[in-house]
């Protein structure tokens, strides 16, 4: 069983249904768009600022505030790539045609993962240039110490997103109990243990909050986070990994 | 060739499949035949590599599913015809299966078109009926021209042209030299198709057997009896002489007998000694359906009870006789040679009211599956079952 084929079947699989298109239009549409507003909110709010506050305002970050929400339809993505196989039934003839199920999993994950960079890479630098825009005279350039790195972070960051929703996915079978419990956790809990001082030790060691360090051009002053920009990021790569290692475990060794 | 041994299957403490083991062989239509709940969708599913079984193995060509070369080119399989995504067109279903397996895309078209859905190619696959749904999955198991092909209830949800489609498309796979199993609930379809029997029953396995073998095994003839309707008392006067003289009766729905265990001729010397008139004598020799019936009557999981309506009834008038009640076949009773359910839900041949069920020693404990190739004993005795149970 070539790999390839599996790769292209798996790249049919996921340009034929609606969800693709829809989910990834919306993290578009959603990112950029609430990144620009918050982008022109902290703007007409900068005067304001406490003098610590202006000195490490981060315009490049503030452009990716959209990424909170962005996100959740990333999320959605991933689950549904990877969930729909099992919610139709059509799982058993996709193993009954591949039997080797670590080939199987492995290129769905590849496909949809690349799907997810380019349209993440994009997204990304769409939301840094018009949130820029918005900022006027407070912006960042391009060229600026660690903002490349941070834009290219960003869609590193909803590529991975959507990876771990996979493994998730892969693991838990049903789209419903799937977002049932990632919508939530990103969206509520994880910033919540991220911001309550009892909790922020271990929170920021949440494969969010840890991946989204990437995105930071400047930290805030009171920030005593134990790992940088691609530590942060490492220790997001290392919860998909984990996450798509259970899936790949569990489906090998489970019934379809 | 499909070739299982010692296969079995458990999930916990359920055992779905028991130390089953078979043959299909090529260039037959084998039929897969079993009740709800008998394993064989289990059994279909560890053919092809999906469940892993507890014990024994399946292998097809020798080879387990999963280590087969090239498996998709040399088996295909509908499994469920409701397993495709419904947002997906039914071309685009097929390619991207096709994909897999390195079929090139033609290949799709053309299977599109012998199982009759060029029309509806770029249709989304949400809008098809269940039958629309069984044709694609018969291309999908097509696909790869392949020498091996397992259907599961192919049938399910066709049209009379549709059931007509598959049955000539299975027997001319079979002839062309292809393997062919086949299952089903429809006994009077598997009789048209298949050649061959595989019968399971609580996952183990009761009959391996050539159509032909099945039915004659398991078939038990009996003669068709009708006294004139107009005097019931000759019903009663032919039943008593035929008891006598050692046949097996049993009254059927419309007011004729069944009657077993006595050659037609002495059927008709009786009713004469007995100066009983006839109005029909006939032979009759069970079909395929009630053979099966007959053989599985053990292994039905779900069964269902006569429907008492109690407390909807309306009451009676004191001393108004209640209306007898002839059981319809198949409610509450499996059928007609099936002993009585094992909680006497209704009242079998609709004798009055009698005896407690619980006054049968027989009711409680159905026929033990292993002991019905027996053809003749058997009947007998569950005969003498309802007998007992009706009184």
């Amino acid at each position: 069983m070539a790999a390839t084929q599996v790769l292209r079947s798996e790249w049919t699989k996921i340009r034929s249904v609606a969800s693709t298109l829809w989910t990834l239009g919306l993290a578009v549409v959603v990112t950029i768009a609430l990144g620009m507003l918050i982008s022109i909110l902290s703007k007409n709010d900068y005067d304001s600022l406490s003098r610590e506050d202006k000195i490490t305002f981060d315009p490049t970050y503030t452009s990716f505030a959209g990424m909170s929400l962005g996100q959740l339809a990333m999320i959605v993505f991933g689950v549904l790539v990877v969930s729909n196989e099992y919610n139709t039934g059509m799982i058993r003839t996709s193993l009954a045609a591949v039997p080797q199920r670590g080939t199987f999993l492995f290129s769905k994950v590849t496909v949809a993962a690349l799907l997810a960079f380019a349209v993440g890479i994009a997204t990304s630098f769409l939301a840094f240039f018009l949130g820029q825009a918005m900022l006027g005279e407070y912006k960042a350039q391009i060229g600026d110490p660690g903002v490349l790195r941070a834009v290219i972070g960003g869609g590193l960051y909803m590529t991975l997103i959507a990876m771990f929703s996979m493994g998730v996915a892969a693991m838990l079978r049903s789209p419903m109990l799937s977002l049932g419990i990632l919508m939530p956790f990103f969206f509520l809990i994880s910033s919540i243990l991220g911001n309550v001082s009892a909790t922020k030790k271990i929170g920021r060691f949440l494969p969010d909050q840890a991946g989204s360090k990437i995105m930071q051009v400047k930290t805030p002053f009171d920030d005593d986070t134990p790992y940088g920009p691609w530590g942060g990021l490492g220790i997001m790569v290392a919860w998909t990994a984990a996450a798509l290692l259970g899936g790949y475990v569990l489906l090998k060794k489970r019934d379809a | 060739m499909i070739e299982a041994v010692g296969l079995t299957k458990r999930y916990g403490a359920k055992t779905a499949v028991y130390n089953l083991s078979f043959q299909v062989r090529p260039g037959t239509v084998t039929g897969f035949l079993g009740p709800n709940g008998s394993g064989k969708s289990t059994t279909m599913r560890m053919i092809l590599g999906l469940d892993a079984p507890s014990q024994g193995q399946v292998t097809i060509g020798g080879y387990p599913y999963r280590k087969l070369p090239n498996a998709p080119r040399q088996v295909g399989a509908l499994l469920d015809a409701k397993a495709v995504h419904g947002g997906r067109h039914a071309r685009n279903h097929l390619l991207c299966l096709a994909q897999l397996s390195g079929i090139p895309a033609r290949r799709v078209d053309e299977v599109l078109g012998v199982v009759g859905l060029q029309e509806v190619a770029r249709k989304r696959s949400k809008g098809f009926s269940l039958g629309m749904g069984q044709r694609l999955g018969i291309a999908a198991a097509l696909l790869g021209d392949p020498q091996v092909l397992l259907f599961d209830e192919p049938v399910n949800g066709l049209d009379p042209e549709g059931i007509l489609w598959v049955r000539n498309l299975m027997k001319s796979l079979a002839a062309e030299g292809r393997t062919v199993f086949v299952s089903s609930h429809l006994m009077s379809e598997m009789a048209l198709t298949a050649e061959h029997l595989i019968v399971i029953g609580r996952g183990q396995l009761l009959a391996d057997m050539s159509v032909t073998d099945f039915i004659s095994t398991n078939s038990a003839d009996f003669a068709r009896v009708r006294t004139p309707d107009t005097d019931p008392q000759q019903r009663e006067k032919l039943t008593a002489a035929l008891t006598e003289a050692g046949g097996q009766v049993m009254p059927e729905q419309d007011g004729g007998l069944r009657v077993t265990g006595l050659p037609l001729p002495r059927i008709s010397d009786l009713a004469h000694g007995a100066d009983v008139r006839l109005w029909e004598l006939s032979p009759h020799q069970a079909s395929l359906e009630e053979a099966y019936m007959r053989m599985t009557q053990g292994a039905v999981d779900y069964r269902s009870t006569a429907d008492q309506r109690a407390g909807l009834q309306q009451q009676l008038p004191p001393g108004a006789m209640p209306q007898p009640q002839l059981p319809v076949p198949g409610q509450g009773q499996p059928g007609w040679y099936a002993p009585p359910p094992p909680q006497q839900g209704g009242q079998p041949f609709a004798m009055p009211q009698g005896t407690p069920a619980d006054a049968n020693p027989y009711a409680a404990a159905p026929q033990p599956p292993a002991a019905a190739p027996s053809a003749a004993p058997e009947m007998t005795k569950s005969a003498t079952d309802n007998e007992d149970a009706a009184r």
